[in-house]
């Protein structure tokens, strides 16, 4: 059959809402569109451990550490699930990897911002999390099947990641004077980062749609942040605090609310690697990928040696 | 800076921005991969959840309980190494399958009896 009469069908499927599997026939550009999605996905839930992992020795009791640990567990096996996804469309674990490593590929400028106090954590779990669960459960109806069922399962996981994050703010926010402080200042500092995670603005765009077309995504970066931004501004008042953005405003035509503007050059410099922690992020995958060689090589060696020594028997 | 904006979304950033050049010393010890089966709970049949990387059949197993069922989603785990698993050609599905769509007379409902027969 023609490429052209292959695409045609293609096209029908997934206007008829049938998932596409991995066997199933499909036009390079989609195939190379989901590996670069996927795999920077994975990528963000792999380096998202980082600045929480920062705090795990340091929660402020044991039951706190309990849930950070169980949180940051879970991130792991998130960048499981994506990154065997990834696989199903050709690519090895270790390209995908070596990408990341090499800066090839990249990953939410997000989780390149430091956690300096302890409310970071509570900021991350209800903001970053939150944000991140906006984007993924849109996702859980997009039309590659290993990528749907992957964040069927990843939503399924992360409503707790939000609410613990949102309850750790609303008891520092009933707590002393310092620790309400310590509150606003984390919301201050991580609001426009997790605004700016929905990436730029649709009037933005000179790329094609291509993205909605193929159902790989179906709702525009300033629809998910619009319903993120209307969210939070009521949650917020629950913590009696504020978002720190004074053209924060109820817009009864809207019905929505009107924001300010964000800072597009601070979300540019941290894509280009200038962000306060980049650096630090990459070295601190790339070590922990060099230091664990030997345990994956002996780990071989071992399956190997017991193998041989099976068929000896 | 208006040049290179793209349409791109959320942990989707365009490869202009790649750079670097860190390089992996050549697969060594690339573990294979293995699918993973979970039973929910007893009675229930085992059910694909994924895959993972795992050097042989007790990591992968080990690997898959930690993965696969930290909220209780499973009492029982296979897996298998996924270059055992052989697949039917989806560009064969029309042949495959069609056949059993003019068979409605397979399917109960095709027999219309009267009311007075119940509990058939
Ligand atoms: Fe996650
Ligand atoms: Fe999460």
């Amino acid at each position: 059959m023609p490429v052209k009469d292959l695409e045609q069908l293609f096209q029908q499927k997934i206007d008829a809402e049938v998932k596409i599997e991995p066997r199933d026939w499909m036009p390079d550009a989609y195939r190379k569109t989901l590996i670069r999605q996927i795999s920077q996905h994975a990528h963000s839930e792999v380096v998202g451990m980082l600045p929480e992992g920062n705090w795990i020795t340091r929660a402020p009791s044991l039951k706190r550490k309990a849930i950070l640990l169980a949180k940051v567990q879970d991130e792991a096996g998130h960048g499981l699930y994506l990154y065997a996804a990834t696989e199903t469309l050709g690519v090895s674990r270790e390209e995908t990897i070596n990408d990341l490593h090499s800066g090839k590929a990249k990953y939410s400028s997000i989780f390149n911002y430091p956690t300096l106090t302890w409310a970071d954590i509570g900021a991350i779990g209800w903001l970053v999390d939150g944000a991140a669960i906006m984007n993924q459960v849109m996702l859980t109806r997009t039309s590659y099947g290993p990528y749907a069922r992957a964040m069927v399962r990843i939503c399924k996981e992360e409503s707790f990641h939000q609410r613990q994050g949102f309850e750790s703010l609303l008891v520092l926010s009933r707590g002393t004077p310092e620790q309400k402080e310590m509150c606003q200042d984390a919301i201050n500092r991580w609001w426009w980062p997790a605004l700016m995670m929905f990436g730029p603005s649709d009037s933005e765009s000179t790329h094609s749609e291509q993205s909605m077309r193929w159902k790989i995504k179906r709702k525009t970066n300033d629809e998910l942040r619009q319903n993120f931004i209307d969210m939070c501004a009521e949650q917020v008042k629950i913590l009696g605090m504020h978002l720190p953005d004074p053209a924060l405003r109820w817009n009864e035509a809207r019905n929505h609310y009107d924001f300010g503007a964000i800072n597009w050059e601070e979300f540019w410099n941290v894509v280009k690697g200038n962000g306060p922690c980049n650096k630090q992020r990459l070295a601190a995958r790339v070590q922990a990928w060099e230091d664990g060689e030997w345990v994956r090589e002996a780990a071989s060696a071992y399956a190997r040696k017991k193998q041989s020594g099976n068929k000896a028997a | 800076m208006n040049n290179f904006l793209k349409k791109f979304y959320y942990g989707d950033i365009p490869e202009e921005q790649s750079g670097g050049q860190y390089v992996t010393k050549e697969g060594k010890s690339d573990w294979p991969l293995w699918e993973v089966f979970i039973r929910s709970k007893q009675g229930l049949d085992h059910k694909h959840v994924g895959s993972l990387h795992a050097a042989d059949a007790a990591m992968a197993i080990e690997n898959a309980r930690d993965v696969y069922t930290r909220r209780m989603e499973g009492v029982s785990i296979w897996v298998v190494e996924s270059k055992y698993v052989h697949a039917s050609n989806p560009d064969e599905a029309g042949s495959l399958y069609e056949p059993a769509n003019d068979k409605v007379y397979r399917h109960p409902t095709f027999y219309q009896l009267p009311d007075e027969v119940n509990k058939m």
